[in-house]
């Protein structure tokens, strides 16, 4: 135990360490963070989830940050409606059971590119007469451009961009720059903007209620892919699946090769002989292929992917390196004397031969664990991903099925990227570290 | 019928003679060879032929160079080698039929002190680790009763006060301290005897003789009968009551200590006497004999009597042909050698 405490004591010696610490630390935190924030049911339905969760966010939008690096600004997306007061809305009733309903938006417009699109979504109540409404544009430089007049449904979804009748009376094929530029020049107009909605109700109890959503070229943290997803949902969510991937495969995959490689050492004969010749028919299948077999044919669940690992690399060269080690150990005179004083195989095998090797363990299982995380995350990129599960394999998948470095969406490949890297970098940078401190070999003392 | 009366006057004798603790009756320990992992291909005769008894209290030493079977001799008595024929009878325990929980129980009764008392003690624990292991393993399941044994024990090795050196471990013990770790190990279950394997040879010739004298303090203070292993002969005499010489797997001499110290009647112990270094002056500039040649092989060895090759006194046509039979030319002083034949 106190020499566990000096080796930790050491550990922060190294500023590699310390770093690789910060990191996995990190890792840990923003993954409990995501799965206390959205909880695992809520990042399913949200991942899984198509137009009616993500309507209102844009497609293909890079995060709002990156305005803080370009010199044209795009504009940020945002979504108001009546029901929660951010638009205003005023009932005036009028005779005979009618009523006049006015909402009307203001918005600050200074950016440098024109916004995605603009759609406006009614809900209406009402028995058999069908409410009326009118939209109405107010532009910086006082211009007011009639939008549309419409019959609403119940549910009613206004698209701006789709509207033949106001593209004709814009005299524009492309509606949403027409709304913010000035006529004459053709130039983007920055300034205030005002959105006016009059409707007009024919019946008691009637009500219209107003959702207005505002695409524009950015938005959020993380931004968002194809399916208007926000991918700080799949970004949160990598960081536990891939800890625990990671972590478990590298812990199953140490430990049981250790106890394995100990025991056939320890009993030799034909445990030992059986050992290592399943270690090498596993040496020469090939392991990635396997598992896509796997993925293809049966399950592409992340725990039968995993147990598919850990099973697979057990048997590999580690083992043939940790009985090279065993053999020597096995010899040792303290063995001997464990035996000459009635030590049972198994309490030799447990007690006497892996305390030893611990020390080559630890910084064999942090530096395994980048190679697990990088093996979920290719998985995943070749399409064998869990289909359910949130991961930052997956935006990679989604990325490069939708071409986004040809179309020059880089956020959406980096930001999973660099998270892997620096999830790699954080665990390797551990493992050099505790390998310097346990390995004898290396130490510079 | 002369011999069955013979048999039953042996029988009568060994009632009448003190128990002997240890009995080793014509014991062979050999080492398969094996060509490609499979095909037989000859033995190691390590152990070939050995036979003595022990009585309890006893002292011996076995002496020999290195390669002549004491290793093996000294891992068949303590249970670690199966003998492939032959017996060993410790404190009513014969050691051909036991197995598995038996087996490990008859190395209960043992205490075992090795060589290198660094390689001894496993690095990974702590000197109380250490010493706790034994009796845990023996069934001592009260944490403190473990303690308390393992005090009196580490009084009796000189090392106190024990709670300085019990969360040790064990590099940052001096040499001399780490073999009477060792010697702690060996005597926590109260054995009747002991097995030390070159206890001295690897410390330094300060600490030598401290150890010696613990050793020798602690088989008079509890009686122990001990197997005192070495191939130097200068330490042989703080120590054992007889010397047994080992060459090539077999017993060649067995008498008492200062016997065969002053009188050595086997050619090859002559040798190795004359071999043994002594600190003087005058013999700086002498070369001292050494029988030419080298050890036997152990799978082949030689016809006849296995030193003959290397004899100076070799008898052509006897020793060369015939393996010589234990002689008896005086009492209690034994010997494998043609040239004492009567």
């Amino acid at each position: 135990m106190n020499a566990m405490k000096n080796s930790l004591k050491r550990l922060f010696v190294y500023p590699s360490a310390v770093m690789g610490i910060v990191v996995a630390l990190t890792l840990v935190v923003v993954a409990v963070y995501a799965m206390v924030t959205i909880p695992y049911d809520e990042a399913i339905r949200l991942w899984r989830g198509g137009e009616e969760v993500w309507y209102q966010n844009p497609k293909f939008a890079p995060p709002a940050w990156i305005n803080l690096f370009t010199s044209k600004k795009y504009s940020e997306s945002f979504s108001v409606r009546t029901t929660d007061g951010s638009i205003l809305k005023e009932v005036t009733p009028g005779e005979e059971g009618t009523s006049t309903m006015s909402a009307s938006y203001t918005f600050d417009f200074f950016y440098d590119v024109y916004p995605q699109e603009m759609i406006l979504y009614f809900t209406a109540k009402f028995s058999e007469k069908q409410p009326f409404i009118s939209m109405e544009w107010l532009t910086p430089d006082g211009r007011k451009i009639r939008i549309a007049n419409l019959a609403i449904a119940p549910k009613q979804t206004y698209r701006l961009s789709q509207d033949e009748k106001l593209k004709t009376r814009l005299k524009s094929e492309d509606v949403i720059p027409a709304l913010f530029s000035d006529p004459e020049t053709g130039e983007l107009l920055k300034g205030q903007y005002q959105l006016l909605i009059t409707g007009a109700m024919f019946e008691p109890g009637s009500d219209i209620d107003v959702e207005f959503v505002f695409h524009g070229q950015v938005y959020g943290i993380a931004g968002t892919d194809q399916s208007r997803r926000d991918l700080i949902v799949p970004l949160l969510w990598g960081a536990p699946v891939a800890l625990a991937f990671g972590l478990i495969a590298s812990l199953g995959t140490s430990v049981l090769t250790m106890v394995i490689a100990a025991v056939g050492t320890w009993y030799g004969g034909w445990v030992d002989e059986l050992i290592q010749r399943i270690t090498e028919v596993n040496l020469v299948l090939p392991f990635l292929s396997i598992l896509i077999m796997i993925g293809t044919f049966f399950s592409r669940s992340i725990w039968v992917i995993l147990g598919a690992t850990i099973l697979l690399s057990i048997f590999t060269g580690s083992i043939k390196a940790y009985r090279a080690v065993f053999m020597q150990v096995k010899e040792s005179m303290y063995i001997e004397a464990a035996r000459a004083y009635g030590a049972s195989s198994n309490r030799i095998v447990f007690v006497y031969l892996i305390p030893r090797m611990i020390p080559l363990l630890i910084p064999g299982l942090v530096s395994a664990v980048p190679t697990f995380v990088f093996l979920e995350a290719s998985l995943a990129v070749l399409g064998l991903g869990d289909p359910v599960l949130p991961t930052w394999g997956k935006i990679i998948e989604d990325a490069n099925s939708n071409g986004a470095l040809y179309r020059g969406y880089y956020y959406w490949i980096l930001e999973p990227a660099v998270l892997l890297m620096i999830t790699g970098l954080g665990f390797a940078m551990l493992g050099f570290a505790l390998d310097r401190i346990f390995n004898p070999k290396l130490r510079d003392a | 019928m002369i011999t069955e009366t013979r048999e039953a006057f042996m029988d009568q004798v060994k009632v009448n003679e003190p128990e002997a603790l240890l009995t080793i009756q014509g014991l062979h320990v050999w080492y398969e060879l094996r060509r490609f992992g499979f095909g037989h291909a000859g033995y190691v005769k390590a152990v070939d032929g050995v036979s003595f008894e022990l009585a309890e209290g006893e002292t011996v030493a076995v002496v020999g160079e290195s390669g002549c079977g004491k290793s093996s001799l000294m891992k068949t008595i303590l249970g670690l080698n199966i003998p492939t024929s032959g017996d060993v009878l410790f404190d009513g325990d014969s050691l051909s039929g036991l197995k598995g929980d038996g087996l490990r129980n008859y190395r209960f009764k043992i205490g075992y002190v090795q060589q290198d008392p660094y390689g001894a003690l496993p690095p990974f624990m702590t000197v109380q680790k250490i010493l706790e292991e034994p009796l845990i393993i023996s069934g001592v399941k009260d944490k403190e009763q473990r303690m308390a044994r393992i005090h009196k024990v580490m009084g009796e090795v000189k090392m106190h006060p024990a709670e300085d050196f019990l969360p040790k471990f064990p590099h940052m013990l001096s040499g001399g301290q780490q073999q009477r770790v060792v010697i702690a190990r060996a005597m926590l279950r109260e054995p009747k005897l002991i097995v030390a394997d070159e206890p001295v040879s690897m410390l330094d010739a300060s600490v030598r003789v401290e150890i010696l004298k613990l050793m020798r303090a602690l088989q008079e203070a509890h009686g122990l009968s001990v197997i005192y292993i070495t191939h130097d002969l200068s330490t042989v005499k703080y120590f054992s009551r007889r010397i047994f010489v080992m060459y090539a797997g077999t017993l060649i001499e067995k008498a008492e200590t200062r016997r065969v110290l002053e009188n050595p009647l086997h050619p090859y112990t002559t040798a190795l006497l004359a071999a043994t270094s002594d600190p003087d002056a005058r013999n700086a500039d002498t070369f001292k004999e050494v029988p030419p040649g080298e050890p036997p092989s152990l799978v082949n060895p030689p016809k006849g009597c296995r030193f003959h090759p290397r004899c100076a006194k070799a008898i052509a046509g006897l020793c060369d042909e015939k393996e010589p039979v234990e002689f008896e030319p005086e009492s209690d002083h034994f010997v494998a050698c043609w040239l004492y034949r009567s």
